[in-house]
């Protein structure tokens, strides 16, 4: 009998949350912040749904619900990512080691 | 367009980019190069979707315009806002992750046939599942959030609300959409599907409300964890490997974030999803506080003069200190105190601020480096051997009682050892108790100066009589 495809998926997610797990332990406490930022940011990629959902159609030219609704979570998506990490590359950008410190 | 076994291999990149994204948080000098690498994860995995819809009518130029204007409203929130203000940020943006899991949920049900999924009202058993599972849980991280927001923006009472028979309430929405979603498996209606989305909505609220705002470290970093659940629910309706990794990632992300928080405020995950917590109904605190207790209090010329003489000085900040916006000024006090070769270093408890880390970003935004900055375990035995401790904004992290009154609602939490210091500096408005509703004994300590005075008032006034 052949292995059902969602086996290999669930696979993929068991071993990724104990990937995430020894990850996100490594992470020093100080940067938790950006942590949760960047983690936003990447969730986001469920962007690649709302652009499929809004790229579908039956008809040439019509617009379903369907895609209104991949529309509206494009512009969600979208405002997290650039948002997301943007911020993130902000707050970073202040962990910089300061030279101008050593007057 | 292209081949789906080649689309497959490049969400698989992507997810990888992203745990090299996490990965890079490890140090602050490789952070940067991480957050680069989720970036690049980001434009592969969005260019390769464009490339296997294939579809390049007029509907893509469409898309673009809809992808750059969330991007140009998100990239202008990111650079406004001030970084006192990044808890709400946070749970704001959780709230779109949520709301945008919905929409691609119920776009799927709409028209499954995009998605490969069967046909409407026919759809795969396997992917209804995950599709209602991800609906749920997203639309739970967008209303849990949204409350979370309200309150830590000020808009809703911070004070956890809560009535009879509000745990059964819970208990009875969540039963009823676990039944629903079996139900819509068997029938496949539609109003099925509408009716779970909306009860989930309904309970995301009902969870965060009774919880209070001392408690919002746990409820972001939960919240946090959700969204990332709530995508891969999606990933698995998608068969899309970057979501399940993404969402694998950031789940356990923010359960491993909402356990540090807990285990810092010594309370069970469980204690803090039902609630209550922070309420004015103490019974320790009516007790203790109608004492009259003799306190010494100074000003600014006192503890400058203090922390002249000192050897050295730790600087324990807390989430008066980022309301008062005293970071800047702390940060000249400071620069003023290592001229006169005293030592300085900065000690910071897991729950100071209203986020994990918090106070990290904000002494960071001030220019201090991070190398001063030290968490609760790697400074903890030095106040014995310091001169001053300068408690600016924290209040309930540095209670002695945590340590010596076991019907104290804060026992057992972990604290800093403030009051080993040879004197104690404790800037604040007036003697009122912290979040926990807790007296702090180290008021009346013989080696406790009371500074009363708004955090940044104060800073500036030392600084002053520093010269």
């Amino acid at each position: 009998m052949e292995i059902d495809p969602f086996i290999f998926r669930l696979s993929i997610f068991i071993l990724s949350i104990f990937v995430g797990y020894y990850v996100v332990w490594s992470v020093t406490p100080s940067l938790h912040t950006p942590l949760m930022s960047v983690t936003n940011a990447i969730s986001s990629v469920i962007i690649v749904g709302a652009i499929i959902a809004a790229l579908a159609s039956s008809d040439i030219g019509k617009i379903e619900t369907s895609n209104i609704f991949g529309f509206l979570a494009i512009v969600l998506a979208a405002i997290n990512i650039f948002g997301g990490f943007l911020v993130t590359q902000r707050m970073l950008q202040m962990y910089k080691k300061k030279k101008k410190n050593k007057k | 367009m292209i081949s789906p076994n080649l689309s497959a291999t490049f969400y698989l990149i992507s997810g990888i980019l992203f745990i090299l994204a996490l990965r890079g948080l490890s140090s602050p000098e490789t952070s940067r190069t991480g957050n680069l690498f989720g970036i690049i994860g980001m434009l592969i995995a969005i260019i390769v979707t464009f490339l296997s819809v294939g579809n390049f009518s007029i509907s893509l130029i469409y898309v673009l315009i809809f992808l750059l204007l969330g991007g140009a409203a998100g990239a202008f929130i990111a650079f406004k806002i001030p970084m006192t203000a990044m808890p709400e940020l946070v749970a704001g943006f959780h709230s779109l992750v949520g709301l945008a899991a919905v929409f691609v949920a119920i776009a799927a049900f709409l028209d499954p046939e995009a998605f490969g999924l069967g046909l409407p009202l026919n759809i795969k058993l396997a992917s209804l599942i995950e599709m209602s599972i991800g609906a749920a849980v997203g639309a739970v991280t967008f209303s849990g959030s949204v409350i979370a927001f309200l309150k830590l923006r000020g808009i809703m009472s911070g004070s956890p609300i809560v009535f009879k028979g509000q745990h059964f309430l819970n208990l009875f929405l969540g039963l009823s959409i676990i039944v629903l979603i079996y139900f819509l498996c068997q029938t496949q209606l539609p109003t099925l599907f509408w009716t779970v989305v909306i009860l989930s909505f309904l309970i995301g609220a009902m969870l965060i409300i009774p919880i209070g705002g001392a408690d919002m470290p746990v409820v972001i970093s939960m919240l946090n964890s959700y969204s990332g659940w709530a995508a891969a629910g999606i990933g698995f309706t998608l068969e899309n490997t970057a979501l399940i990794i993404t969402g694998a990632l950031v789940g356990s992300s923010g359960a491993i974030l909402s356990y540090i928080m807990c285990k810092s405020m010594n309370r069970s995950f469980f204690n803090v999803i039902l609630g209550g917590f922070g309420g004015d109904s103490d019974s320790d605190k009516k007790e203790s506080s109608k004492e009259q207790k003799p306190v010494k209090s100074g000003n600014a010329e006192d503890a400058a003069f203090l922390m002249k003489n000192a050897a050295s000085v730790i600087i324990v900040p807390g989430y008066g200190m980022a309301v008062a916006q005293a970071q800047h000024a702390l940060k000249e006090m400071v620069d003023k105190l290592k001229k006169k070769d005293i030592k300085v270093s900065y000690a910071i408890h897991p729950v100071a601020g209203r986020m994990p880390g918090h106070m990290n970003v904000l002494l960071a935004e001030a220019n201090v480096p991070y190398d001063e900055v030290f968490e609760l375990d790697d400074i903890n035995n030095d106040f014995a051997n310091s001169d001053v401790a300068f408690v600016i904004g924290a209040n309930d992290v540095t209670n002695p009682i945590a340590k010596t009154d076991p019907k104290s609602p804060i026992f057992g939490m972990p604290v800093l050892d403030v009051e080993k210091c040879k004197s104690v500096l404790f800037v604040k408005r007036s003697l009122s108790p912290g979040y926990a509703g807790v007296d702090n004994e180290l008021f009346y300590k013989d080696n406790t100066l009371m500074l009363f005075a708004d955090a940044k008032k104060m800073t500036e006034d030392i600084v002053k009589n520093l010269d």
